[in-house]
């Protein structure tokens, strides 16, 4: 980021634009106003599609190769359209990047859970690199995600890539399903206890993104199970402006989702997320 | 192979365990083994609910009929879990088609004969509902969170 001046973005290229699942798409980004700008796992960029909008959008790609730097995107708006809609050499003004982080690498030692619904798996991928990059560090090394149904899983190849990993404990789930689907169908939080089965749930570190429903079902269900809510993360998302705390706009409580989040402890935010005004 | 006693493999089961041993004996009075080959059919929608299973070995879809589409499975149920609920809420007719997705194996009990039982002894009604009723609860939970259709994107 221009640490002069935080509101100014910087013009990327992109260098390859990928369609995921319908309406989402993945574009993978070069600077052309300097060099590569490292970022933590959680955090997110301001996203400008020039003369259209800017939105903030997670970085999805790997914390030890900022060079690449990963954005996945679903159309649900002009912005969010734009950016979709971008092809190979197009240009995008971007700032950051923002915003609190996964605490993955103060987790060290202890068993790794991600819990992602729907589009959530985009900005846990960050934190799920740094294990696979590390999993030696790692008790242990568990992801559930849940969709709603089978062409709605994000990221599948790669999915299908860490399940073959043995030391990789993979739950997918999705809401519903024709016949030739093979795997489970069912809410995120039914795959829990299995998933969880054998582990001490003290040990486990909890990394949630989703919507914000999901969220709150999968942070009762891990509760339930014993997990601290000390030991759950959460990833909040308001709209915003200017990103960096001054405008307002992404107030959450007595917090700003830009500067204090958008990463949070379950138990800073446990009275906030059920209820609807915040 | 030692061969388990179904009284020894309910007393075990998650969903039986807090039963004291009577009841246990009782429920394995009803209890046998069954097991269906990958695809077949193990009940149908509006068919009587007379007997329920837990699933020891495989996974069991459970569907709906859709008009000129395929099925469409609602749920899967695995290993350790329990279906066929349906056996205990009147009219006790099956509510979704129950097919096997490989080999499984399971222990069925006779539903129609524990209604029986709890009509003769309403005490052991009462203890049944008190326990299976929360997860039922939960599963209707997670139905309606599924109904909400979380990640469409308006949720
Ligand atoms: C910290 C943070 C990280 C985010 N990461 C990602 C990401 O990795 N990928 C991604 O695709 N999106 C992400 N978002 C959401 C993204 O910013 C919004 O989808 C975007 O701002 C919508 O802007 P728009 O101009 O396209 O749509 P608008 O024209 O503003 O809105 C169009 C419609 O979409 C609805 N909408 C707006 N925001 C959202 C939302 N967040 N979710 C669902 N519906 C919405 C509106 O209610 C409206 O009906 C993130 C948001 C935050 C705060
Ligand atoms: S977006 Fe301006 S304060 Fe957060």
């Amino acid at each position: 980021m221009d640490a002069a001046d935080p509101m100014l973005p910087r013009r990327y290229r992109v260098i390859r634009a990928t369609p995921e699942i319908a309406g989402v798409a993945t574009v993978e980004l070069a600077p052309l106003d300097g060099p590569a700008v490292p970022f933590a796992p959680g955090q997110f960029n301001m996203l400008y599609a020039f003369g259209v909008g800017e939105i903030p959008v997670s970085i999805s790609g790997d914390p030890a190769r900022p060079e690449r730097l990963i954005h996945t995107t679903r159309d649900v708006g002009r912005a969010s359209g734009a950016i979709v809609a971008l092809k190979e050499g197009d240009m995008l003004g971007i700032r950051g990047p923002f915003g609190s982080s996964w605490p993955i690498a103060a987790a060290k030692g202890r068993h790794a859970l991600f819990v992602a619904g729907g589009l959530g798996l985009a900005p846990l991928r960050p934190a799920i690199y740094h294990v696979l990059n590390n999993r030696a560090d790692y008790a242990g090394l568990t992801i559930v995600y849940g969709a709603r149904s089978p062409e709605e899983l994000l990221y599948a190849e790669e999915i299908g890539r860490w399940k073959s990993r043995l030391d990789t404990e993979i739950e997918v789930t999705v809401d519903h399903a024709r016949p030739g689907w093979t795997g489970r169908v069912g809410v995120v939080t039914t795959a829990l206890p299995r998933a969880l089965a054998g582990t001490d749930p003290a040990t486990i570190e909890a990394f949630v993104c989703g919507p914000e429903i999901m969220m709150r079902f999968t942070l009762q269900a891990l509760a339930a199970a014993g997990v601290p809510a000390e030991r759950s993360w959460i990833s909040m998302e308001r709209s915003m402006k200017c990103a960096i705390g001054f405008c307002g706009h992404c107030q959450f409580g007595g917090d700003f989702v830009c500067k204090d989040g958008p990463v949070f402890r379950h138990d800073a935010v446990a009275d906030r997320i059920a209820v609807k005004e915040f | 192979m030692e061969v388990r006693r179904f009284d020894q493999i309910l007393a075990e089961h998650p969903l039986f365990q807090s039963f004291d041993a009577a009841t246990i004996a009782l429920f394995a009075g009803c209890a046998k083994h069954e097991h269906f080959r990958k695809g077949e059919r193990i009940y149908s929608e509006g068919t009587p609910a007379d007997r329920f299973y837990i699933v020891t070995h495989g996974d069991v879809a459970l569907q709906l009929a859709t008009p000129e589409r395929e099925p469409l499975i609602t749920e899967t149920v695995h290993a350790g879990e329990m279906f066929g609920w349906s056996w205990m809420i009147a009219p006790f007719r099956h509510s979704n088609d129950a097919v096997a997705l490989n080999e499984v194996r399971a222990i069925s009990l006779d539903g129609k004969c524990l209604r029986g039982k709890c009509d003769a002894s309403p005490a052991l009604g009462y203890t049944m509902f008190q326990h299976w009723v929360p997860h039922l609860l939960t599963r209707m939970q997670s139905l309606r969170l599924q109904v909400l259709d979380l990640y469409g994107v308006k949720a």
